[in-house]
């Protein structure tokens, strides 16, 4: 038995031992689901375990509380977490984002400050990027940061805040320069959101729960030392930070990857469910939907693969890439939107009724899905830089 | 359910021989050529064929002891992509699937026999669907039956691809019930058994086949479970190779449909600029990456031998209904000039809609994979 084999066996045992009780309350798919104190403090806890067995941050260095270890580990711990389907932790843009670009471009000091913190979920982070007025258009934010002697004044507003209630420090996104309208007025900073002047308010979702945060900025004075890089680079940094959302896996922490239900968890659905006396899978039209979402899905995964291989992709190199979120936060909603009708008569209950399927995780997941179809730029802007940055077709 | 392969293995040698077949494609078939072969008898230009065989592409997936390469499907279908992009009119799918049909199910003697002819330029159709239109390749009517040590052949084959230029037939007939295929020379076709068919793609050449009055020797019969291997074969091969081309014109529709976007302007503005017409390019681009990538990763398991049918199912759904979308879409943004004979959308309209109805279109894929992966 190799190395690497002897240590996925040690993996998938460990988590199949410390695996965490269920809860008695529906857990949330992503992070951006977290919406009360439980499901915060159940995950927290769990991601601490995980970090204490050695198994969050392997490749990110020693010296700042990582595990030193080649990326190869953790692809084989965040395997597992999946194919176990064990919970997520909870410290997502910390792990994915902020950790990865604080590694990549930050200083000793921030290094030192912040990445131990991440990985033990000590130190909480959430994104402060879109704004209430501003939708899909990053580069129009009008957070306005004003350097006053030592410290930068802080007075705005961020919406869509994940994690906003429960987290220490916020990546942020604001203008300095008010004279450059656009990119480059923007500036990044490490955001410590024990502020005063900076208040979080909760955002109830469409499903009913909580998960995001308002955040408001009222002539909140940060140190200056949070700016990160120099002024007028934010629009550089958070762009970097958006490579490492859109999927790049390395530099990423690991164990983040969604609960979600998945084409399998689908096809297991329509086994269960009933049509005219007969499982679900077996009526026709229902096998035709279950079999586009499965070519779909594997489209997609084979995408991911032939995405590395320069000579399939030489003609539109970034066609890959920028029509991945496109691809499959659309055949995500989609899929849920079917899984719904599989339930017949069933369908129409929602999370708490006691005869609601799964505890009504479909009918949730449905809804939850158009944080990802809506979030980061909505389909109809991510089809524009389709057509507009892979097929040369004018902007309007 | 078992969890599928998402292995895609792309060689240097692929990856030049994509580049030198996407220069040929794209020289020796502009769209003025294309048109050009619309109108004639064979819908094929015979020298750029013969540069093809000089190239060594007829033959490439032909064992070296035949006098091929030795190498396999994922180098056809690596050509046959571009061939697609740009509508090449050529003998080599027709052509490949009989190659493919004998290595799968020919005797020795039959594959030495013809397969060095092939590698050499000779060209060979399969005939194996009947007037009924069924995709099921072994339900047929066509017969063979002994008649001392000759077979006789009795029924009638159609869509016979490139039957007019073919020197040699691969025809699928039953023999005491169980399919079998015949290997019928040109020569022993009597004259007038081939009648040339209209179809809706005219890049392409395609004839009824009366077998009535053929004869062929024992030894030129595949019978028992080779037979069934031979049509598995002309199956899988005939999948994989309408995926190409599929996926190839999916890129050259969209070529042509961004072409006319960016250069048509109403009411102002460049037509491209609508959301409503940049949108669905956007997922016709879509489904080009997707199909591309099914493409390959298809090739990948009939190159290595690993059970493609899931995989070549997929892919030809897959790809087939993005083209016809595509070809659809072609023509409606067109407008006006859409409409037109001389609008190239339409020559991509027909071409996936005879892509789509080859060999079963989606819907009769995905029945297929629903049994493969649901049951």
């Amino acid at each position: 038995m190799s190395d690497m084999e002897a240590f996925r066996a040690e993996v998938a045992a460990w988590f199949r031992d410390n695996r965490p009780p269920e809860p008695d309350f529906l857990l949330p798919e992503s992070f951006m689901e977290v919406g009360t104190d439980a499901q915060f403090e159940y995950l927290r806890a769990w991601q601490r375990k995980i970090y204490e067995a050695g198994y969050l941050g392997m490749a990110w260095p020693a010296a700042y509380g990582g595990g030193g270890k080649p990326q190869a580990y953790q692809d084989i711990v965040n395997a597992e977490m999946v194919r176990q389907k064990v919970p997520f932790v909870p410290n997502t843009i910390g792990l994915n984002w902020a950790g990865p670009l604080i590694l990549a471009i930050g200083t000793e000091a921030e290094k030192q400050r912040y990445i131990k913190g991440i990985l033990n979920a000590d130190d909480i982070w959430c994104q402060g990027f879109s704004e209430p007025d501003q939708g899909s258009d990053l580069a129009a934010s009008q957070t306005r940061a004003t350097r006053d002697g030592a410290h930068y004044v802080l007075n705005g507003s961020k919406i869509w805040t994940s994690l906003g209630s429960y987290a220490k420090y916020m990546i942020l996104l604001a203008r300095t320069n008010p004279q450059e309208p656009r990119y480059g007025g923007l500036s990044f900073f490490l955001t410590p959101m024990r502020t005063p002047g900076i208040e979080t308010q909760p955002i109830r979702k469409l499903t009913g729960e909580y998960g995001f945060t308002q955040t408001f900025f009222r002539d909140a004075r940060i140190p200056a030392d949070c700016l990160m890089g120099k002024e007028g680079e934010g629009w550089k940094i958070a762009m970097m930070t958006l490579t490492f959302e859109r999927g790049a896996s390395g530099g990423q922490a690991g164990g983040t990857a969604r609960l979600a239900p998945g084409v399998g968890d689908v096809v297991e659905l329509a086994r269960m469910a009933r049509r005219d006396g007969r499982p679900a899978i077996e009526d026709p039209l229902m096998r035709d939907q279950l079999v586009r979402f499965l070519i779909e899905d594997q489209g997609d995964r084979l995408c991911a693969v032939r995405g590395t291989i320069p000579a399939l992709c030489s003609e539109r190199p970034h066609a890959i890439p920028l029509s991945q979120k496109l691809r499959t936060s659309e055949h995500r909603r989609r899929m849920m939107q079917f899984a719904i009708g599989l339930q017949g008569a069933n369908a129409p209950r929602w999370v708490g009724d006691a005869n609601a399927f799964e505890g009504g995780k479909w009918q949730r997941a449905y809804f939850n899905a158009f944080s990802s179809t809506i979030g980061g730029g909505t389909s109809q802007i991510q089809a524009n830089i389709v057509a507009e940055r892979v097929l040369g077709l004018p902007k309007d | 359910m078992a969890a599928l392969s998402q292995r895609i293995d792309f060689t240097d040698e692929q990856a030049m021989l994509l580049e030198t077949a996407v220069a040929f494609c794209r020289e020796k078939s502009g769209i003025r050529a294309v048109r050009n072969l619309l109108g004639s008898e064979t819908g094929f230009d015979r020298a750029v064929w013969d540069e093809m065989v000089a190239l060594g592409w007829s033959g490439i997936a032909i064992p070296e002891q035949h006098g091929g390469s030795g190498l396999s499907l994922a180098e056809v279908a690596t050509i046959a992509e571009p061939m697609g992009r740009y509508l090449l009119a050529t003998p080599y799918v027709s052509t490949q699937i009989a190659v493919q049909a004998l290595l799968a199910g020919g005797t020795a003697a039959q594959q030495a026999a013809l397969l060095p002819r092939i590698a050499q330029g000779a060209i060979a159709s399969m005939a194996a669907f009947e007037a009924d239109g069924d995709w099921d390749l072994t339900a047929m009517a066509a017969t063979a039956s002994w008649e001392g040590t000759m077979c006789r052949l009795a029924g009638a084959k159609t869509l016979v691809v490139d039957a007019g230029v073919a020197e040699v037939f691969v025809v699928s007939v039953l023999l005491d019930g169980s399919p079998a295929l015949a290997i019928v020379a040109a020569a022993a076709v009597p004259p007038g058994h081939l009648r040339p068919e209209t179809i809706i793609d005219e890049t392409r050449r395609s004839a009824r086949m009366e077998l009535d009055g053929i004869s062929v020797a024992a030894d030129q019969m595949i019978t028992g479970p080779a037979a069934l291997a031979a049509l598995r074969a002309v199956r899988d091969t005939a999948l994989l190779l309408a995926t190409a081309e599929a996926a190839g014109g999916i890129a050259g529709v969209l070529d042509v449909t961004v072409d006319y976007l960016n250069s048509r302007s109403t009411f102002g503005r460049k037509i491209g600029s609508y959301q409503a017409l940049k949108h669905a390019c956007a997922d016709i681009l879509v489904g080009l990456e997707r199909s591309r990538s099914h493409l390959y990763h298809a090739a990948t398991l009939c190159a290595g031998n690993a059970a493609p049918e899931i995989a070549l199912r997929m892919a030809k759904a897959e790809a087939t209904e993005v083209f016809a979308y595509a070809g659809d879409r072609a023509v409606q943004f067109h407008g006006g000039f859409g409409f037109t004979w001389d609008c190239d959308a339409q020559l991509f309209l027909r071409r996936a809609l005879w892509l789509q109805y080859s060999h079963g279109d989606a819907a009769h894929q995905r029945q297929q994979l629903a049994r493969l992966l649901l049951d």
